[in-house]
């Protein structure tokens, strides 16, 4: 607290001093580290989506970008702490889908228009996936069991409670004509744990994407039986869409964007678009995405922020139709 | 036989070997810095394998975090800081030793029998990988409570002095975990509105404050100036090791064995393994009151079964692609980039490779012992210093290593409160390792339960319904039932 106070009273003295000068230091931009802040733990994709792209700014701004993990509280500090840096441009993260559904719960006042977004870079469609072993091998044979049983005889996994995969599974279930908690949610610490219990015999099915879910499927463990998206994912060619396989036009999906505290300067804001858009162009970003199975997705500052609002009203409403929202 | 030619040729170039030289210094030094964890060494390594070759890029992951796990001993052993929650269950024995002068030989145990567990484990991988990843993918939340509740009654049940207190310990452990948002409702607790908090309780903070900051406090309290080292430390860190291997062969096999097993499940791990054969340890041990006061015998099983762990947790990565812990989940990711899909494809599409892998996992085990002796002889010049100099010293590394976990002054704060408990919890008698093991495996605990309840739909019996659940609980159950029987027994012929 004291330093944060020095560092203001510094501040403030210089920008009195040198107010004139100010469009020539932000020319200068960027002339010290920057920090990447990473809201999840290092390891997890984002963790990995992050580093992939400090290393390609790094090349382009010219100054070291330092990827810092502050985890924990379902995301809850890390997007804290990107929205409260200064807004100079040296303090920029992952902000992940997560910020449009904490705010719904009650854990926190943030939204996305506490943030400056200057691109979304990913996409993941959920998916939906079952054991080999499951009797039911289509989508269509699994969900007409699901309207024949009892509400909770059949369960799911794959994220926390009110996790995102959770919610697309619940908003599904809504598009299907059933009440979101028809099948009964176990949660898990992740998409891995939870197939892992699938395979195991604990739960019955996972709508996470089905990317988490690879190196299963290709042992022939997992059987995915159809993607959240509008169209069948590049990397899964014979798995068909939900629409295809139900006939109901349903969608979901996961993004990952790069954002800024709000009330960046246009020039520096200007200066990490650019950056940040020769990066996702790269040969290195593209590959590195294309090998993990994350999906591409490029959408800039404008599109982005679009994007975003319009899945923080539509995850708002599954929440609290699903009675995962704070009263 | 010309596959493993191949793999050899893979592994056995100049630029590989230089690249597991360089990585394996690399971990040495992170890991023997507390606070910084060998999941944090091959997060940072990760950009910089990009631009590598398949073989060399996993080559300085996986020996990174090899030198990183075991380096994480030393100061565990110096300065009673364990780098990771595994290495504290053996932390009170290193310590004790390096009070008495036997500093090189207990981290010379820790480095041999460290590097035994993690051959013993690779030979584990390289030949039953499969059969073992079967059996994994049988456990489920049922099986995983069992077994985190063997786990907490390990570390109650070894821990020095009466059984109760180390109830309390391991209550105070399981009470600070409850802290936060993590839980399986998504439910904010104890967090008083703070938004750091959420995150609950960090266990690298918390365990450097119960350790270490509360041998600050005792030093300041007791104001000796002595170093520990007094007349130099002449035990010699290869020098016992032959004679230990001789006394406690069947100790090094069943720490290692038991180890590899228990890594290879993907929801267990290294700390669950280190705590089970510490107790097992003492269990079958013929000098029980030794332990927890110097006794070497059970740094050698734990220490081996750790890192027979951190092999095995290699199984279900690379048969199914399944994360044993957050350093395969990291590896796992970089396979992928570079074109090696886990999965039973891999063994027959590219052998070559994952012989390379093996060879790898050997090398970096045999490489750690010259490297270790380096880092060990280097970290013990630090006991000659005067205590009164120490101190600072240690307190500094403290912040240091607690603030880097998260890059927030909170950390620093926990660990300063966590200091006062520990060292209010020293001077009370109450033995600080079972609130570590509570504090980590809490959230293990609660998410497995609760998961396994709303899967039964609320049905107790649901944990003894599939056998090897039923196995494990009725085997936790006499565990604990078993000694109150036996006082009752007494009782009665009194």
């Amino acid at each position: 607290m004291l330093r944060r106070h020095f560092l203001a009273t510094g501040a403030m003295l210089v920008s009195a001093g040198m107010l004139a000068a100010t469009s020539v230091a932000a020319q200068d931009y960027p002339e010290r580290p920057i920090q990447m802040i990473v809201p999840w733990g290092a390891g997890g994709g984002t963790d990995a989506v992050g580093r992939v792209f400090a290393a390609l700014l790094q090349d382009d701004l010219g100054v070291p970008v330092n990827v810092v993990n502050r985890t924990g509280g379902s995301g809850v500090v890390g997007h804290s702490a990107i929205a409260n840096a200064e807004p100079d441009g040296y303090t920029i993260g992952i902000m992940t889908i997560e910020i449009d559904m904490m705010h719904w719960q009650g854990l926190t006042d943030l939204t996305y228009e506490d943030y400056d977004i200057l691109a979304l870079v990913n996409a993941d469609p959920g998916g939906l996936m079952v054991s080999s072993d499951s009797e039911y091998q289509d989508t269509a044979a699994l969900l007409e069991a699901i309207k024949a049983e009892p509400k909770g005889t059949f369960k799911a996994s794959g994220t926390g409670q009110g996790g995102i995969w959770h919610l697309g599974l619940a908003g599904w279930l809504m598009a299907e004509g059933l009440d979101p908690d028809h099948v009964t949610w176990v949660p898990s610490e992740g998409a891995a744990p939870g197939i892992t219990d699938m395979v195991a015999g604990g739960v019955d099915m996972v709508p996470s994407s089905l990317a988490e879910g690879r190196s299963m499927i290709e042992a022939d463990r997992v059987t995915p039986l159809a993607s959240m998206s509008d169209e069948r994912q590049d990397a899964f060619p014979d798995v068909p869409t939900i629409e295809e396989a139900t006939g109901t036009d349903y969608t979901h999906a996961v993004w990952r964007s790069v954002a800024a505290p709000d009330g960046l300067p246009d020039d520096v804001k200007a200066r990490l678009e650019a950056a940040i858009k020769a990066a996702y162009e790269s040969d290195e970003y593209q590959t590195f995405m294309k090998d993990r199975g994350f999906g591409l997705r490029w959408a800039g500052a404008e599109e982005a922020t679009e994007i975003i609002a319009a899945d923080d009203a539509s995850l708002g409403k599954v929440m609290k139709e699903a009675g995962l929202a704070a009263e | 036989m010309p596959v493993i030619l191949e793999a050899l040729g893979l592994v056995f170039q100049p630029s590989v070997l230089l690249v597991i030289l360089a990585s394996a210094a690399f971990g040495m030094f992170v890991g023997s810095i507390p606070g910084l964890t060998a999941t944090m060494a091959t997060a940072l390594l990760v950009p910089i394998t990009f631009f590598m070759d398949p073989v060399p890029a996993i080559a300085a992951i996986v020996t990174a975090t090899a030198m990183a796990i075991f380096a994480g001993d030393i100061p565990g052993a110096l300065l009673r800081m364990p780098g990771t929650p595994a290495s504290a269950a053996y932390v009170e024995d290193a310590y004790a030793m390096t009070r008495k002068g036997r500093a090189e030989e207990a981290l010379g145990a820790a480095l041999v029998f460290s590097a035994i567990g993690g051959i013993f484990g690779t030979i584990v991988l390289m030949t039953a990988s499969p059969i073992l990843a079967e059996v994994a993918l049988k456990f489920s939340s049922f099986e995983y409570f069992w077994l985190v509740v063997l786990g907490l009654s390990c570390a109650v049940f070894v821990s020095p002095g009466k059984v109760s207190r180390g109830l309390i310990s391991l209550l105070i452990g399981l009470f600070a975990a409850t802290v936060g948002i993590d839980n399986p409702a998504g439910e904010p607790r104890y967090t008083f509105g703070n938004v750091e908090l959420l995150a609950g309780v960090q266990f690298i903070p918390a365990m450097i404050g119960l350790f270490a900051v509360s041998e600050v406090l005792r030093a300041v309290v007791s104001r000796s100036n002595k170093s520990f080292k007094g007349g130099g430390d002449r035990s010699g860190i290869f020098r016992n090791q032959w004679r230990n291997l001789r006394r406690y062969p069947v100790q090094v096999l069943r720490g290692s064995a038991l180890g590899t097993a228990i890594g290879a499940l993907p929801g267990a791990g290294a700390d669950i393994a280190a705590w089970i054969s510490y107790a097992v340890s003492k269990r079958f041990s013929r000098q029980k009151e030794k332990f927890g006061t110097g006794h070497v015998e059970g740094l050698v099983e734990a220490g081996a079964s750790n890192n027979g762990a951190v092999s095995g947790a290699w199984i279900p990565a690379l048969v199914f692609g399944i994360p044993g812990d957050s350093i395969t989940a990291i590896v796992i990711g970089v396979l992928y980039i570079k074109g090696i899909n886990p999965g039973p494809m891999v063994f027959i599409n590219d052998p070559q490779l994952i012989y390379a892998v093996f060879v790898v996992f050997l090398l970096a085990n045999i490489i750690m012992l010259p490297l270790g002796w380096v880092a060990i002889k280097a970290a013990g010049t630090m006991l000659s210093v005067p205590r009164n100099v120490l101190m600072p010293i240690i307190l500094l590394f403290c912040i240091v290593g607690s603030f880097a976990i998260n890059n927030t002054v909170f950390g620093v704060v926990l660990m300063l409160i966590f200091g006062v408990l520990g060292f209010l919890m020293d001077e009370n008698d109450i033995p600080i390792a079972p609130a570590i093991l509570g504090l980590v495996l809490g959230p293990m605990l609660e998410q497995n339960f609760i998961t396994s309840m709303i899967k039964a739909d609320g049905s107790f019996a649901a944990f003894f319904e599939r056998p090897i659940a039923a196995g494990l609980g009725l085997f936790t159950i006499a565990i604990w039932s078993i000694p109150l029987i036996a006082w009752a027994i007494r009782r009665a012929k009194r």
